[in-house]
């Protein structure tokens, strides 16, 4: 049955040939984007290298709060569901878009246990005091504070480019399940999995930059 | 022969496709790498190497980076102009950090 429907598309698809699509400006319009994005938390990297260099002892010190066991988790959840992006676009490209839509679904999964893991972390700290202005984290060396707004800011940030890559996601779900993401159309899809492989990327560099401080 | 252009057409863009899609294999292979640089690197985040623990993390960073934009960002597979693009925004980012650090190094200590 789904055999058939892709015939169908593929039939479609090619007797409205002459509709413009250009996949190359399409995916270096993607990569454009994804370069701000590198900008914008490079500014951060660079704001949390001076300070790291300005306050040493302070960022050990503030560091050993974090749990690096839930950070190798959570790295590894990332990881993995960048895989399962990948492998969804290639049986994207082989035709099988149920398989391709099961990969996704595993991405979104994987997303949504990282959020979760997030989530606790965060309400953890939150109960102990540790947030901006908060008793505990006021009684914190300079550097403490200012690797802790950091660690907000920038695994937030994270946060809601997570989010924001698994709505992508979703649309893109979608348009498989409605055959307008097919075998010989799919760049949105693989813009979307560029777009996820950045979020991985950025957090690759978070992952020992704020729990593995020694 | 409007009809053979077409199918020659469809069965270029298949070679294309099959040419620019690496097997499921080769992503798991890269996969277990990720994996396996991220247990390094926990792993000597533990060992006391002191300053050298930083570039440790910072090279194993890298190299992950490296992986996962060459392969499943595709960058390896691309046409060049891809690769020249992303080769400059390396470039662009890294002059930022380097001319930053030059300046925090020179500078009057603040505290």
């Amino acid at each position: 049955m789904s055999n058939d429907s892709t015939d169908v598309t593929i039939a479609k698809s090619e007797s409205h040939s002459h509709v413009h699509r250009d996949d190359a400006g399409s995916k270096m319009g993607m990569w454009l984007f994804l370069f701000t994005e590198v900008l914008l938390f490079g500014g951060m990297f660079l704001a949390y290298a001076t300070y790291r260099f300005m306050y040493p002892q302070d960022f050990v010190n503030a560091a050993l709060r974090l749990d690096p066991i839930l950070g190798a988790v959570n790295t590894v959840i990332l990881l993995t569901s960048s895989l399962s992006v990948v492998l969804s676009i290639t049986a994207l490209q082989k035709n099988k878009k149920n398989l391709s839509l099961v990969y996704l679904s595993i991405t979104m999964l994987l997303a949504l246990t990282f959020l979760v893991i997030k989530y606790f972390e965060w309400s953890h700290k939150f109960e102990l005091g540790i947030y901006p202005k908060g008793p505990a984290l006021e009684s914190f060396a300079q550097g403490g504070k200012l690797f802790f707004g950091l660690y907000y800011l920038m695994t937030g940030l994270h946060g809601l480019h997570v989010v924001i890559g698994m709505t992508f996601i979703g649309f893109m779900m979608y348009f498989i399940s409605k055959n307008k993401q097919t075998a010989h159309n799919h760049q949105r899809t693989e813009n979307a999995g560029l777009y996820w492989h950045l979020v991985d990327l950025i957090w690759i560099f978070l992952f020992p930059l704020f729990y593995l401080v020694h | 022969m409007k009809d053979t252009t077409r199918d020659t057409k469809a069965l270029e863009r298949e070679l294309e496709e099959e040419l620019h899609s690496t097997g499921y294999g080769t992503y798991i292979l890269v996969w277990l790498g990720l994996i396996g640089l991220t247990a390094i690197t926990v792993t000597v985040a533990g060992l006391n190497l002191g300053s050298f623990a930083l570039i440790a993390a910072l090279i194993i960073a890298t190299v992950k980076s490296a992986l996962v934009v060459n392969y499943f960002m595709h960058i390896k597979f691309d046409t060049p102009i891809f690769k020249i693009f992303v080769t400059i925004c390396i470039i662009v980012v890294l002059t930022i950090f380097i001319i930053t650090f030059f300046d925090y190094l020179y500078r009057e200590p603040l505290i």
